[in-house]
């Protein structure tokens, strides 16, 4: 296992291309499935068992089948119905988004209803609509509650954002199996994916402590 | 100021509330007694629609807050309520929680609602606490500052749902003395209670219920020393 440190000189551009890559994959995955997670939470809190049962199943697909059957579906059938092309990174970023979202759901769902039913009774008391309750009293007090549970959805995107390399968006990992493909070398290109995704988990985890730590002590 | 009329109320088969009448007249302080499970709270809940009627009327004011047309959230702005689990806002500090409701839902400003909110924590005797969150509170500190968040909306009516049920016995007083002093103001008061002294010294009425049922109702001293039903004299000779 001697280390050639030319090629891996010779691919540091395309790492660090890889790397943005994979942290904008990331960001969008979240971003996009927070929000879509917050609608599909609150849609499978609805009373109306009629209303709720499309967002129930919506979960129960995305979570009950692997994320590598989603990214082929939806990058050889969904995008080319739609565009009538492929695009790796649209679909890498439609999957990330569409499968954290329905995590995130639950994770919206879980945190809101471990708030005792008391306070929405005491905030509705005082006169204030449901959704003020929700404002100002449940999700003030459910976000705290969530954000273990979100970075940790957060860490499994960005590892799972990996899943693009098969679907040609050039993010690390992709560049990593370019590498391999060029050289024929694989401790090299695999190890420092692996490096760049801990170090990107890493920091990741390191910024939700912090916020984590700072909500407590409010 | 309250008419309840036929009010019945079941969860699924089980029926709570089997056929309630009451009248409460402004000013009036009217206790509510009874063994548990025997449908007072649901009772109280009932009046600001904390839980849904099955069926029957309740007037707050005149308007009937089971007709779908009413405004609910702004009967609940004149009907005061304090729980038994005090729920307070944890992630506000006391003030704040005296404060979010007058501004969110009067739309008054921040420093007119802690003016008010200073007073009132005066009023309580827990002034020195506006910056403190309620985590540091002693349970009865944290009734007092229920108290004081629900009369911030200035109600008409205040509602008490067991209010030093989960108060350690050395706090009960300094709640009751608070409660005791709206009476003396003039406050209209619904209080579900075991504090049989608190009925007798400050109930204008006393109302037994019980199995959904008001059994027997009268002036504290009646209804005490000489209760005419059999239940209400089984139930008394257990509590007195």
């Amino acid at each position: 296992m001697d280390i050639q440190w030319s090629i891996l000189v010779e691919y540091a551009p395309f790492f660090l291309k890889g790397t943005l890559l994979t942290i904008g994959l990331s960001l969008a995955g979240i971003l996009i499935g927070t929000i879509l997670g917050l609608f599909i939470g609150l849609g499978k809190m609805m009373k109306n068992k009629f209303l709720s049962f499309p967002f129930g199943v919506y979960i129960t697909l995305f979570r009950g089948t692997p994320m590598l059957v989603q990214i082929m579906l939806i990058h050889f059938a969904v995008v080319p119905l739609f565009t009538g092309g492929t695009n790796g990174i649209a679909a890498a970023i439609l999957t990330l988004s569409l499968n954290s979202a329905a995590y995130i759901a639950e994770i919206f769902r879980a945190g809101i209803q471990s708030i005792d039913k008391g306070q929405m009774e005491a905030a509705r008391s005082l006169g204030m609509t449901h959704v003020q309750a929700m404002r100002y009293v449940i999700l003030p007090q459910a976000f705290k509650r969530m954000i273990p549970p979100l970075g940790n959805e957060f860490i499994v995107l960005i590892k799972e954002s990996s899943l693009a390399s098969l679907v040609a968006a050039p993010e690390l990992m992709y560049w990593g199996r370019a590498m391999q493909g060029q050289y024929f070398r694989v401790w090299e290109p695999y190890i420092t994916a692996a490096l760049i995704y801990l170090l990107l988990t890493l920091s990741l985890s390191y910024v939700l402590s912090r916020l984590e730590r700072r909500l407590a002590t409010e | 100021m309250i008419e309840v009329k036929n009010l019945k109320k079941s969860f699924g088969t089980n029926v709570v509330l089997k056929d309630i009448n009451v009248t409460v007249k402004p000013q009036e302080v009217v206790v509510v007694i009874g063994p548990s499970g025997s449908g007072k709270s649901t009772f109280l809940r009932c009046i600001n629609l904390l839980e849904s009627i099955t069926d029957g009327h309740v007037y707050i004011e005149g308007i009937d807050i089971t007709d779908k047309k009413s405004d609910i959230n702004k009967v609940r702005t004149e009907v005061g309520m304090v729980f038994q689990q005090f729920n307070l806002f944890p992630h506000k500090k006391v003030i704040e929680n005296i404060m979010l409701a007058p501004m969110k839902v009067r739309n008054t400003s921040a420093e007119e609602a802690r003016k008010k909110g200073l007073e009132l924590l005066r009023k309580v005797g827990l002034e020195d606490k506006a910056e403190a969150y309620p985590d540091s509170l002693s349970g009865g500190q944290k009734q007092r500052v229920a108290i004081a968040r629900a009369l911030a909306m200035e109600p008409k009516i205040m509602l008490f749902d067991e209010p030093t049920s989960a108060l350690d016995p050395e706090m009960v007083g300094e709640v009751l003395e608070v409660m005791k002093q709206l009476a003396k103001e003039g406050m209209t008061m619904v209080v579900v209670t075991h504090e049989m002294g608190f009925a007798k010294e400050v109930g204008d009425r006393v109302i037994f219920m019980d199995g959904g049922l008001i059994v027997e109702e009268n002036v504290p001293n009646e209804l005490f020393d000489y209760p005419k039903e059999e239940r209400t004299k089984a139930f008394l000779s257990k509590v007195l």
